[in-house]
C-alpha cells in the first residue's frame, strides 16, 4: 500500500465522515438536554430534499442550504412540539418523523419533477464546490462546528444551564429558568446541524437528490454519539473512524489478507452497529446518557 | 400525565384512537391537495382497489395478516414497557431460520416440514430479539438503540449470506433456491377451491388463521395468565414488580423473546405463503407499520386486527391508486403512517386533552 492510496482513503474518509459528525452533533445538542432524537435521519433526508431543490430552483447552493436547514428545523420543531409541549414519547415521535420524511420527500419529489422522487441534477453554482484542499465550505463549518460546541457546551453559561437541564431539569426549574426554552433551543441547533448533514448529502457530496438517499447515515450518526459518550471532540473521533470504515470497505473489497483470507466487506459495514452494541452493553468502558434523556419534564412534580 | 384525565374508558380506548386516525387522514388528505390531486377520487380509487373486488380484498387481508404479526410484536413487548423497533431484522432472521429449515429438511412430508419452518422463524425472530432483551435486562444497555442496530446488522447479515453463502450458484439474484412444494403454505383460493368453491385468486394464504390464532393467544397471555400480569406489572411499575417477587430481568427478556417470535410471523406469511424462497428486503420497512398498528390499536389484540386491516386496505389500495394516479404513489402509505405514528403516539395527549376539556364542559352544561 502507498501513500497515494493512502491519501486517497483518508481524503474519502473525510468525506464520508462530514454528514455523520454534523448529524451527530445535532443528537449531541438534543440529548444533552434531555430530547432523545432518533429522527436525525429524517431530519437529514428532509434537509437533503430541500437543499437540492432549493438550489435548483434559486440555482445557488447557500440558497439550497438555507431552505434545507429551514425545513430540518420544521421537522425538528414538530419533534420538539411533541416531546416537548405535549410531553410525548420521544422514540415514537422520532420513528414518525423518519417515516414521514421517507415518504413526504419520494411524494413532494415525484410530484414536483416527475422523476421518480430524483430531483433534477444540480451543476455549477447549484453546487457546493471545493474552496480548499478541493473540499468544499461545508465541510470546513462542520469541522468548526466541534470545538464550538466543545465551547458552548462546557464553557458558557448557556451549555452549563442546557447540560443540567439535561440531567437535572427540576433544579434549571427551580433556579428560575425556563427548561422549555432551553430544550427548543437544542432541538433547533440540532435542526441547524441536520440541515447541514442533509444538505452536504445532496449539494454537496452528490449532484441533486435520491430518494432515500440517507441510507442509515442518521442511526450510524446515532451510534457515533454513543461511542463518542455524548462529547464533542470524540464525536469527531467516533465520526471519522466510522468515515474511515466506510472508505476503507471501499478500497479492501475482494482484497485478501493473511492469515484471516477475503475480508466480506459486510464485515467491515456490521462494524459501526457492532462496536456501538458491544460498547452498550459495557464491555468495553461503559456509556452512559444523559439522566433526564428521554423523560418529558412535567412542572408540578 | 400530569393532571389526572377523567375519561370513560369507552372514550379512552376508542374515541381518541378514532379522533387520532381521523386527523391522520385529514392531514393525509392536506398532502394529497398540496401535490395537486384530489383526495376525495383518491379516497374513491383506495377503497375500490382494497374492498372493492373479491382479488383486491384478497390482497388487503394478504397484508394485514403481515400487519397483525408485527403489530401484536411490538404491543408485547410495549405491555413490559418495552419498545421494541426491531421488527424488521427479527422477521429477517425469521426468513433466515425458514430458508435454513425447509432447504435442508426436504425429505420429510409437508405436515411435518410447515409446523417446521414456523417454528424455525419464531426461533430465529426470538434469538434476535432475545439479544438485545438480555442486554437490556442485565446490562442495561438501551432496548431502542440496540434493536436498531440489530436491524442494520440483520440486514447487513442477509446480504452477505445471500450473496455469499445461500444464493443457488446458477442464479444471478440474491435469492434462495425455492422452497420444496410440500412447505409451501396453501393459497386460499386453492384451499376453497378443494371444497369446491371458487374465490378470486391473491396471495392471500392460510397464515391469515395463524394471525388470527396468534391474536388470541396473546390476548389469553397478556390479559389471562399469570405471564401476562406479570409482564403488564413490569411494564407499569418495574419496582412494585420486584416488590411482588417477579423479576423484571427475567420477564424483559421473555417478552422480548415472544416479541421477536411474533415478528417472525411476517417472515412465514411473505415467504412461506407467498414467495416461497428467502429474498432481499421482503420485510419492506413492515415491522415499522407494526408500530404504528400497536399504537392505534392500543397494544390490544382486537385493537391491532382493526388496525392491521386498516393498513391492509391502506397497502392494498394504495398500490391501485398509484396505478390510477401515479402523483400519488404508494409512499403515500408510508406518510400516512407515519402521521398516525405522531399522532396516536407522540401526541396521544394532545387529543386525550381535546376529548376530556370536551367531557368536561358537557358536564357542566348538564348540571
Amino acid at each position: 500500500m502507498d501513500i497515494g492510496i493512502l491519501v486517497t482513503i483518508f481524503d474519502s474518509a473525510l468525506r464520508l465522515s462530514i454528514p455523520l459528525l454534523a448529524a451527530c452533533l445535532a443528537g449531541l445538542w438534543s440529548e444533552r438536554s434531555g430530547v432523545v432524537d432518533i429522527g436525525l435521519e429524517g431530519k437529514m433526508l428532509v434537509a437533503a430534499f430541500a437543499g437540492a431543490a432549493g438550489a435548483y430552483a434559486f440555482g445557488s447552493a447557500w440558497a439550497g442550504l438555507l431552505l434545507g436547514i429551514l425545513a430540518s428545523v420544521a421537522i425538528g420543531l414538530v419533534h420538539g412540539f411533541a416531546s416537548i409541549s405535549q410531553r410525548g414519547n420521544q422514540i415514537v415521535s422520532g420513528v414518525a418523523i423518519n417515516m414521514l420524511a421517507a415518504g413526504l420527500t419520494a411524494i413532494v419529489g415525484n410530484a414536483w419533477y416527475g422523476q421518480g422522487g430524483r430531483t433534477p441534477p444540480l451543476e455549477g453554482d447549484q453546487r457546493f464546490g471545493g474552496v480548499l484542499f478541493g473540499h468544499s465550505a461545508l465541510v470546513y463549518v462542520v469541522l468548526l462546528a466541534v470545538p464550538v460546541t466543545w465551547f458552548v457546551l462546557g464553557r458558557t453559561r448557556f451549555g452549563l444551564r442546557l447540560r443540567a437541564v439535561g440531567e437535572n431539569p427540576a433544579a434549571v426549574d427551580t433556579a428560575g429558568i425556563s427548561v422549555t426554552g432551553l430544550r427548543y433551543s437544542a432541538v433547533i441547533i440540532a435542526g441547524v446541524l441536520c440541515g447541514f448533514a442533509g444538505v452536504y448529502l445532496s449539494v454537496g457530496q452528490a449532484a441533486g437528490f435520491l430518494p432515500n438517499m440517507t441510507t442509515g447515515r442518521g442511526f450510524i450518526a446515532l451510534a457515533a454519539l454513543i461511542f463518542a459518550k455524548w462529547r464533542a471532540w470524540p464525536a469527531l473521533g467516533a465520526c471519522f473512524l466510522f468515515g474511515l470504515l466506510d472508505a476503507s470497505a471501499n478500497q479492501l473489497q475482494g482484497l485478501s489478507l493473511p492469515g484471516i483470507g477475503e475480508v466480506p466487506v459486510q464485515a467491515i459495514q456490521a462494524l459501526p452497529y457492532l462496536m456501538t452494541v458491544i460498547l452498550l452493553a459495557g464491555v468495553i468502558g461503559k456509556a452512559i446518557p444523559p439522566r433526564a434523556a428521554g423523560i418529558p419534564y412535567v412542572k408540578e412534580r | 400525565m400530569s393532571a389526572p384525565l377523567d375519561l370513560p374508558k369507552w372514550a379512552d380506548t376508542i374515541l381518541v384512537p378514532a379522533i387520532s386516525v381521523v386527523a391522520a387522514f385529514l392531514v393525509a388528505g392536506l398532502v394529497v391537495l398540496a401535490i395537486g390531486e384530489n383526495p376525495l377520487t383518491a379516497t374513491r380509487w383506495l377503497l375500490l382497489g382494497s374492498l372493492g373486488t373479491g382479488e383486491g380484498l384478497g390482497f388487503t387481508l394478504f397484508y394485514m395478516t403481515d400487519f397483525i404479526f408485527v403489530g401484536l410484536a411490538v404491543a408485547v413487548a410495549y405491555h413490559a414497557g418495552l419498545f421494541n423497533i426491531g421488527g424488521e431484522g427479527q422477521a429477517t432472521l425469521a426468513g433466515l431460520g425458514i430458508a435454513l429449515v425447509l432447504n435442508n429438511l426436504t425429505f420429510l412430508p409437508g405436515f411435518l416440514l410447515i409446523p417446521l419452518g414456523i417454528l424455525g422463524a419464531a426461533a430465529f425472530g426470538a434469538l434476535w430479539a432475545a439479544i438485545p432483551g438480555y442486554l437490556q435486562a442485565k446490562r442495561g444497555s438501551h432496548i431502542v438503540i440496540t434493536t436498531i442496530m440489530f436491524n442494520w446488522l440483520a440486514s447487513v447479515l442477509i446480504v452477505y449470506l445471500l450473496v455469499n453463502v445461500l444464493r443457488e450458484p446458477q442464479s444471478m439474484n440474491p435469492e434462495t433456491r425455492a422452497f420444496p412444494e410440500q412447505a409451501q403454505i396453501p393459497f386460499m383460493h386453492d384451499v376453497f377451491a378443494a371444497i369446491g368453491i371458487e374465490i378470486p385468486h391473491s396471495q392471500l394464504n392460510l397464515t391469515l388463521v395463524l394471525a388470527l390464532a396468534a391474536a388470541y393467544c396473546v390476548w389469553l397471555l397478556i390479559y389471562r395468565s399469570r405471564l401476562g400480569y406479570a409482564i403488564r406489572v413490569v411494564g407499569s411499575n418495574p419496582s412494585a414488580a420486584i416488590y411482588a417477587g417477579i423479576s423484571p430481568a427475567r420477564i424483559i427478556i421473555i417478552a422480548m423473546v415472544l416479541s421477536g417470535a411474533l415478528a417472525g410471523g411476517l417472515a412465514v406469511n411473505e415467504l412461506m405463503g407467498y414467495q416461497h424462497r428467502l429474498l432481499l428486503e421482503f420485510t419492506s420497512g413492515y415491522g415499522f407499520v407494526g408500530i404504528a398498528v400497536a399504537l392505534m390499536g392500543r397494544a390490544h389484540p382486537v385493537g391491532i386486527i382493526l388496525a392491521s386491516l386498516l393498513f391492509g386496505i391502506l397497502y392494498q389500495g394504495g398500490a391501485e391508486l398509484a396505478f390510477e394516479q401515479p402523483a400519488i404513489t404508494r409512499d403515500m402509505v408510508v406518510v400516512i403512517g407515519g402521521i398516525i405514528i405522531l399522532f396516536a403516539g407522540a401526541l396521544d395527549g394532545l387529543f386525550r386533552r381535546l376529548v376530556a376539556h370536551l367531557f368536561a364542559r358537557q358536564k357542566l352544561a348538564r348540571a
